[in-house]
């Protein structure tokens, strides 16, 4: 995947920008973590806030979203 | 396993077409009955699997077409056959197999049109769909049988030619053809040449599907054969994935048609018979033409200079093989069993050097030596 | 990404064509899960699908893929199994491309139980066209070709799958995504024709005209209109009314096409072979 945020929390939440149309259907499922920015692109704005539940990941369509379960 | 008999046989057109399909290597049939082509189908479920062959009996003909192309792409052989009402069907997914460049061979046994016509009666009505029948430009082969001996040999061709150029392949006979029994010669298996497609080498960092070889056709993989790769009928480019990039396309399609257009001496068949002091030329095909064979024999005793042109391959048109010899005849006559269909490309490629007359006859009747002889006699 | 599921997609395709909010991305996404579920062989599996947005889907997943014919992607299909059983093979097919155009294939191929596994995105409409009705539009509901609401009933695909032969059947949709990719797991490992419904949302052809709202307000109306199968048993067709059961609906053991016809096929050539031992023929 090519652009991805810096965010990087415990859970790993990765959002590659170029993919992502918008939809605002990551922050209607979420929407204690997820917001959609200015430029109607999902971000992470309450990362610490995730559980790693994955809701996002799998209903993004267009695989826009991953999340890493951090090792440490 | 060969179990092609060696020795000379009575059969059926529509038998030859199913011995020499399986001397071509078929491994697969998809069809749906209809007369006059049934015979094919029904041999063939029989046949086919003592070979290790597949045969189906699809739903429809769009089914059929369908399946042929889908067990070519899977590496087997494939072939459907059908009549005018089922060729009408299949049209759309032969334009799929041409945009693909899936070799398959369609077998249009021609009958009595439009619509149902006379469904057990012959006919040629079919010359402009088998070149024109699906939409947009493409390009097409399509081989025409005049006897059972020929049948057999064509339908091995049609196989050649579309494993070669990596085309659909249209064998477009007709309900006498398919119908009569003569007796035919097999050859022996290895005196039959049997082209099977090129295919591209293994290991390839990255493989171009669609890319043309210096002969214009792509080494397209057989599925799960080495690459993972896309085929679509949308316009692609070498790799395969869609695009409507205008270059692209108008590239694609010309290399689509020049594929077959460029290789015309390697395609085109036919026969001159007594052509040579000829001012009077006879181009017939299929089951007519052998009524022109009796009109000029005729026609010769009487004294006459008449010969014979027969396109055996009318898809491309031999247009050079035409334009000699409008240089030689006043006069062409084209019988056919339509009510003119092939005459104009015979005009055409005549150009106006000599004068073309049409014999056309669309009652479901072949068109006797008879009424040929009166043509050439009044012409 | 899940369990490898990033490795089924050919990413440097991406971003793919679908529209914002578009349930098409959803159900591929459930698709490549359940390939991984399935440690799905990329070399040995084959993609197949129709016309219509939702048949892009194979110019997207990293295996031999065949985009076909509007309607026709169920007879392709049947070529390539029958020709190599050995395959397995997945047809991917949108409401109107299996169920109009292409509904004589899709009884057929379950009424012959050929080992294939469709998955039909049904998002109500006729989306790459721009929202004409199809088979699977809901009475009354609104499309181009019916401005005010369509006449005629829909089917209810996974009867007509049930009823035509099909022997393991099962509707999800994209909000339940994760029962979805276990269904594709299953419907993939039963042998035999199978058939999963995908219920998706197509925000832009159908849902604006609808008044449904956008892609996660249609999402929304799937977890509020579905019922578990296990619990809309037990409800009546009142209470299931403008309700739709989602889960394995049914599944059967039957002879598989290929199986039988592979059979056939070395019965015939031994037998061939002994009569020709014998001296026959
Ligand atoms: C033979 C033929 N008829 C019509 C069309 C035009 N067409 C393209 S896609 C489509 C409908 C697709 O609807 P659906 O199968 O429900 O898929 P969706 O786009 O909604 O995913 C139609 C009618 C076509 N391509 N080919
Ligand atoms: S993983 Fe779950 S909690 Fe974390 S952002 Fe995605 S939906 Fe929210
Ligand atoms: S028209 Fe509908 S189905 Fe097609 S991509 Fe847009 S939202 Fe999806």
């Amino acid at each position: 995947m090519s652009e991805t945020t810096p965010y990087r929390n415990p859970q790993n939440i990765q959002i590659n920008k170029s993919w992502c149309k918008g939809c605002g259907i990551c922050a209607g499922l979420c929407s204690k973590v997820l917001s959609m920015d200015g430029g109607s692109k999902a971000f992470a704005a309450n990362p610490s806030l995730c559980t790693g539940c994955r809701i996002c990941e799998t209903h993004c369509p267009d695989f826009a979203i991953s999340i890493g379960v951090d090792v440490n | 396993m060969n179990d092609v008999a060696q020795l000379a046989r009575l059969m059926q057109g529509n038998e030859a077409i199913v011995e020499g399909a399986l001397s071509a290597g078929l491994r697969f049939f998809a069809g749906y009955p209809i007369t006059p082509s049934t015979e094919i189908s029904e041999l063939l479920a029989a046949r086919l699997p003592l070979y290790g062959g597949k045969f189906i009996q699809m739903e429809d003909e769009m089914a059929s077409m369908a399946a042929i192309i889908g067990a070519s792409l899977a590496g087997l052989k494939s072939l459907t056959a059908t009549s005018g009402p089922g060729f009408s069907l299949k049209q759309e997914n032969i334009g799929f197999a041409s945009m693909a460049e899936v070799p398959c061979v369609v077998v249009n046994v021609q009958r009595h049109g439009p619509s149902t016509g006379i469904p057990t009666a012959p006919a040629q009505g079919d010359v402009m769909q088998a070149r024109w029948g699906t939409h947009g430009d493409h390009s097409v082969i399509a081989l025409c049988p005049a006897s059972v001996q020929e049948s057999y040999l064509l339908t091995v061709e049609a196989f050649n030619l579309s494993e070669k150029y990596r085309t659909p392949v249209i064998l477009l006979t007709d309900e006498v053809i398919g119908h009569m029994r003569e007796r035919v010669i097999l050859p022996q298996p290895d005196q039959l040449k049997v082209i099977d497609r090129k295919k591209p080498p293994a290991g390839l960092e990255k493989y171009y599907p669609y890319r043309p070889g210096k002969d214009g056709v792509p080494a397209v993989a057989d599925f799960c054969d080495n690459y993972r790769f896309h085929v679509t009928g949308l316009v692609h480019d070498e790799s395969g994935f869609p695009t409507t990039d205008a270059d692209v396309a108008e590239k694609l399609i010309r290399r689509l048609n020049n594929k077959i257009m460029d290789n015309v001496d390697d395609i085109v068949l036919s026969e001159s018979w007594l052509t040579q002091d000829a001012d009077t030329i006879i181009v017939a095909y299929g089951a007519v033409s052998r009524s022109a064979r009796k009109a000029i024999k005729e026609a010769r005793l009487a004294g006459l200079k008449v010969g014979l042109f027969r396109p055996i391959t009318i898809w491309p048109f031999p247009e050079k093989e035409i334009d000699a010899l409008s240089r030689q005849a006043h006069t062409m006559i084209v019988p056919e069993m339509n009510l003119g269909q092939l005459k104009l490309e015979v005009e055409r490629a005549a150009s106006g050097r000599s004068r073309v007359i049409g014999v056309n006859k669309v009652n479901g009747e072949l068109i006797t030596p008879g009424e040929i002889l009166d043509t050439i006699i009044k012409q | 990404m899940q369990n490898n599921a990033n490795k089924y997609l050919r990413s440097e395709k991406l971003p793919h064509i679908w529209c914002p909010g578009c349930g098409n991305g959803i159900v591929l996404g459930a698709i490549t899960r359940a390939f991984g579920l399935l440690n799905c062989d990329q070399n040995n599996t084959v993609v197949v699908s129709g016309i219509g947005c939702s048949s892009r889907a194979t110019g997207y997943l990293d295996f031999c893929t065949l985009h076909t014919t509007h309607g026709r992607a169920l007879a392709f299909a049947t070529g390539i199994k029958m020709a190599r059983p050995e395959l397995k093979v997945f047809v991917l097919m949108g409401d109107g491309d299996s169920t109009g155009i292409g509904g004589n294939h899709f009884i057929h191929a379950a009424r012959r139980n050929i080992d294939l596994t469709a998955i039909i995105f049904n998002n109500s409409i006729y989306g790459m066209t721009g929202g004409q009705s199809s088979p699977l539009s809901p009475l009354n509901s609104r499309a181009t070709t019916a401005p005010q609401g369509t006449f005629e009933r829909p089917f209810d695909l996974a009867e007509l799958a049930q009823g035509a032969g099909a022997t393991y059947v099962a509707r999800g949709t994209t909000y339940h995504a994760n029962m979805l990719t276990q269904l594709i797991r299953n419907g993939a490992d039963h042998k035999g024709f199978s058939v999963v419904e995908a219920v998706t949302a197509c925000p832009i052809s159908y849902g604006r005209r609808n008044k449904m709202g956008n892609g996660y307000d249609m999402l929304l109306w799937q977890k509020e209109h579905s019922v578990p199968v296990e619990k809309a048993r037990k409800l009546t067709p009142l209470e299931m009314e403008g309700k739709f059961a989602i889960g394995e609906l049914y599944k059967a053991d039957a002879p598989e096409f290929t199986d039988i016809y592979e059979r056939f096929i070395e019965e015939k050539q031994k037998k061939n072979k002994e009569e020709r031992q014998r001296g026959v023929n």
